[in-house]
């Protein structure tokens, strides 16, 4: 109620275009992404993410039918007996088939651990007990094995490692292209909503295989352009303005790009509501996690980096480019 | 104004003409096939062959459209996926196991001028249609067997170094050191001195007399540990080797305690998948024996070199080993001044002291390099129910390769020359870079699987992705109007641009892969968003059209150029440092970037200036 003084000489209107005052609310923004970080990072830290079938391996298991069966209707079966996440592949012959379950599965139904021999034996015996009624002909076991995983302990510990040479590698550019100020808040935006759409996926304990894995991938770059579309109308602006406030020139700013950035996030969302919606099982997971990351890296980029700026103090000098760059710029194609 | 000269018209036909010609191959659906070839490549498989495979299906009563026989197999196109299983089994029947090999295969539509120009369809992933799978066997005795054989060298160096006089140091039965001493005050020293230097070893005495004995093994524990660690070697080495090949989007996968699992998209040569994954070669470096080496300390081997081995014959070398391939951090392909092809050879640190310590007072006698294949031939032996089992029999072929006068003391850094061809040194640094296997491995098994997402699952996949970019289309022409229509062609020769690159590439395209380039897609109008909300601001700020559009095109650029950069930078750590999956995902999305950043950029000023160009405009349609 005290603020309420300097209303009236804030800037409203920016070259034809209404400006609203979006820094007014930027520390309740920031209380909020505080808040959704540290509950994503409990999240992760508490319940951990549920990594699928591609991630933790599984038990795969090899069944013989005397009349060959439709796999879809094995699918279905194992579904529809609480088996879910599990693939169902020919193998060799149309009337073999094998099977991977997720260890997730086998334990909620025998209450003993995975890696078990003899737990997994008695897994494929109940396997085939639900699929032989279905069947006309005979439904044999032929053999069940402990699977590893698909991705080797090396590309989680790489990911890791590369992900930070990423970010780093990309805070120089933007320090170089922009300034350092700016590389802070890019950084901290893609980190926030990184870890946002994990903490989704640990909360909600949604399945967290390859496909999302690529989804994550998805959202740093769409998390990246996005931000870097809004600073370098900041940047622009604090050398085109010339009586305004930092807080003024990243409100124009912000709401100078504000139809472009709901159109494309509104363009993107529509495919990936169309894939939501229609697009099966397999792909529900990646289209869920790029719809988090869409939405939160839209927010961010309007107030995580820039709010980010304001905190650093951004201020007009840090943007005047040295006189030959000025040159450079105004001769660009 | 807003007028591009002839040239750039001309570029960005060229660009999409080019763009056309090399996705069209993946409109052509393959033909489900039967392919048809001999057990052993010296057989031809002929007409009466094909012959009798059609008669199988004629009387099982499934339609096929026809036989084609090529140099070394026939493909039966067949009219549907469904009846491929079938097929394979009725043909496999009537020509019998023995002789002929019976695999599905998809038998290319593409029309031939389009091959005849590099053309071919992306390779569609295990998910959208099989593979093939290899079981594979470590063969853990082997290791356990060479880590011995190692602790026999180390333990007769450290005995005569603490003067422990032995009579015979032995390996038995692959598991067990024996070594044998003559009086009770040796023996003593020597268990005082391997339980001091090999702590690992359990050992055990016995023996009377002159013939003492010290008994060492491993414990079960250690052996385990042994084997965990020759699966694990062999399974990254396995993920690298695929990943070198450029098979994208494969498996492998651990599978009980010593089985591993390869699984590869497409039903292709599975003799020559397998030719590469189970390839065993390593490398080892030994000293050549000097002529007054006790025979037991040296060996004889053969030159690999036909020429060499017929005018030398082959040479001694000494049985202690320098080094071993797995030091190996890298291995590229090089040529020396007579352009004879070379591997040049970097070693870690631990390899680099090896070798330098055992070139550094050797100088001016020779080196040699082996090479080592493994083969398997698989052997039936009667056990003692009197079951037949069949036995996977190892023959290790240990040829010398190069045999050279040290110069110099050796460092981390050498080269390996001798070496037949370039192809030749081509497959050795491939094969060293992306590791030796720690143990070999032999093939349990080969089968043909299906996909795994199953026919339901793919049609609705494909629709979503249809209705998705339908939807952004709509969206685009509502919003922009005249400018949505050329942000939309501009979008459709985006496509065209990334599904060309990527077959050309070679790409494996997965229902998630397309799902991600949909989403290149949905941010690749970003660029046009950009461009024609600059439009609109600065025809809102009173500007006239004509300068509007050169503004907002200009004002644009560093934007879209910036952001995607940053966006590029990541992708191309990403590839760098990701392997299988997350490199194929970067690659799309690289390749998104920069036709997106073509077809947005130069694409919709085109098609802007064709429309508006050069002519008085009273009025956008944005």
């Amino acid at each position: 109620m005290s603020e309420t003084k300097v209303e009236n000489e804030k800037i409203t209107e920016y070259m034809g275009k209404r400006v609203y005052d979006f820094m007014r609310w930027r520390k309740l923004a920031a209380a909020v992404s505080i808040v959704m970080v540290v509950a994503s990072l409990t999240a992760l830290v508490m319940n951990g993410l549920k990594f699928g079938l591609d991630f933790t391996g599984g038990t795969q298991i090899e069944v013989g039918y005397e009349i060959a069966p439709r796999i879809e209707d094995v699918r279905n079966q194992l579904d529809a007996a609480g088996y879910s996440g599990a693939t169902v592949v020919n193998f060799g012959s149309d009337n073999e088939l094998l099977i991977k379950l997720p260890p997730a599965v086998t334990e909620e139904q025998t209450q003993v651990s995975a890696r078990d021999e003899k737990a997994s034996q008695s897994i494929g015996d109940k396997v085939v007990a639900v699929l032989a009624p279905a069947s006309e002909g005979d439904v044999d076991l032929r053999r069940v094995e402990v699977v590893g995983p698909q991705i080797g302990e090396e590309l989680r510990d790489d990911g890791g490692l590369g992900m930070l040479f990423a970010l780093a590698v990309v805070m120089a550019y933007v320090a170089l292209r922009f300034q350092y100020k700016f590389s802070v808040g890019a950084v901290v935006a893609l980190a926030h909503d990184v870890i946002i759409v994990l903490g989704f996926f640990a909360l909600l304990q949604l399945d967290f295989d390859l496909t999302v894995l690529a989804a994550v991938l998805a959202v740093i770059g769409y998390s990246l352009n996005d931000t870097i579309v809004v600073a370098d109308r900041i940047r622009e602006n604090f050398r085109k303005v010339r009586k305004a406030t930092s807080e003024e020139i990243i409100n124009i700013s912000i709401s100078q790009t504000l139809g472009r950035t709901f159109m494309t996030s509104f363009t993107t969302l529509l495919v990936l509501w169309a894939l939501q919606f229609f697009g099966g099982e397999l792909i529900h997971n990646f289209s869920l996690a790029l719809i988090v990351g869409v939405v939160v890296g839209t927010y961010s980029s309007v107030y995580v980096a820039a709010n980010v700026l304001m905190a650093m103090g951004i201020t007009k000098e840090d943007l005047m480019p040295p006189v030959k760059e000025g040159a450079e710029l105004e001769e660009m194609p | 104004m807003n007028r591009y000269p002839i040239w750039k018209y001309l570029l960005i036909l060229v660009v999409v003409a080019l763009g056309l010609t090399y996705a069209a191959p993946n409109l052509y659906k393959p033909d489900p096939a039967v392919q048809i070839s001999g057990q052993s490549s010296a057989m031809t498989v002929g007409q009466n062959v094909l012959d009798r495979a059609e008669k199988a299906l004629d009387e099982v009563g499934i339609g096929y459209v026809g036989g084609e026989v090529g140099d070394k197999a026939i493909l039966l196109r067949l009219n549907s996926m469904d009846d491929q299983l079938p097929a394979k089994r009725a043909i496999q029947e009537a020509l019998g196991h023995s002789d002929y090999v019976v695999a599905l295969n998809l038998a290319s539509t593409t029309p031939d001028w389009l091959s005849n120009l590099g053309a071919s369809p992306m390779k569609l992933g295990l998910d959208l249609a099989g593979g093939v799978h290899f079981l594979m066997e470590v063969d853990t005795n082997t290791i356990v067997k060479t880590n011995m054989e190692g602790y026999v060298q180390d333990v007769k160096a450290k005995l005569r170094a603490a003067k422990a006089r032995y009579r015979s140091v032995d390996l038995v039965d692959d598991r067990e050191i024996v070594a044998r001493f003559r009086g009770d005050d040796l023996r003593d020293l020597a268990v005082s001195t391997m339980r001091k230097e090999f702590p690992q070893l359990q050992l055990t005495e016995g023996g009377s007399g002159d013939n003492l004995e010290v008994r060492a093994s491993l414990s079960e524990q250690e052996i385990k540990q042994l084997e965990d660690y020759a699966v694990t070697q062999n399974l990254t080495t396995l993920r690298n080797r695929v990943n070198e090949l450029g098979v994208a989007e494969p498996i492998v996968q651990r599978q009980g305690r010593n089985r591993i699992v390869v699984e590869l998209p497409g039903v292709q040569d599975t003799a020559e998948a397998k030719r590469i994954i189970g390839k065993t070669a390593n490398l080892e470096y030994r000293m050549e024996a000097r002529p007054d080496t006790l025979v037991t300390n040296k060996e004889y081997f053969e030159y690999r070199n036909e020429q060499q081995r017929q005018m030398y014959g082959g040479a001694w070398l000494e049985r202690k080993v320098i080094i071993k391939g797995d030091r190996v951090t890298d291995a590229r392909v090089g040529y020396d001044e007579s352009g004879f092809p070379q591997v040049n050879i970097t070693l870690d640190s631990r390899g680099g002291e090896l070798m330098h310590r055992a070139t550094w007072k050797n100088v001016g006698r020779r080196m040699g390099t082996l090479f080592i294949e493994s083969r398997f031939v698989p052997e039936t032996k009667v056990d003692a129910e009197g079951n037949e089992i069949v036995v996977q029999k190892r023959t290790d072929d240990r040829k010398i390769i190069s045999l050279a006068t040290v110069q110099s003391a050796l460092g981390r850094q050498f080269r390996i020359t001798g070496l037949d061809s370039a192809a030749e040194a081509q497959e050795l640094a491939l094969l060293l870079r992306a590791g030796a296997l720690a143990a070999p491995m032999y093939f349990v098994e080969e089968r043909v699987i299906g996909p795994s997402l199953g026919a339901d699952n793919i049609e609705v996949g494909v629709k979503s992705v249809q209705i998705g970019l339908l939807a952004v289309l709509v969206c685009m022409l509502l919003f922009y109007r005249v400018f949505g229509i050329a942000a939309n062609i501009a979008l459709a020769v985006n496509m065209v641009l990334l599904v060309a690159v990527m077959s050309i590439l070679g790409a494996t395209l997965t229902l998630p892969g397309i799902a991600g380039i949909v989403l290149t897609v949905g941010m690749a109008v970003d660029a046009n968003v950009l461009i024609f909300s600059r439009i609109r601001e600065e025809l809102r700020n009173g500007m006239p059209p004509q300068s509007a559009i050169t503004a907002g095109f200009d004002n644009a650029y560093s934007t879209i150029v910036d952001a995607n950069i940053t966006t590029l930078i990541v992708a191309v750590i990403l590839y760098a440092i990701g392997s299988g999956p997350v490199q194929g995902f970067a690659v799309t999305l690289s390749i998104g970037i920069l036709t997106s950043m073509f077809s947005a950029i130069m694409g919709t000023r085109a098609i802007i200036n064709l429309f508006y160009g050069g002519r008085r405009v009273q009025k956008l349609w944005i």
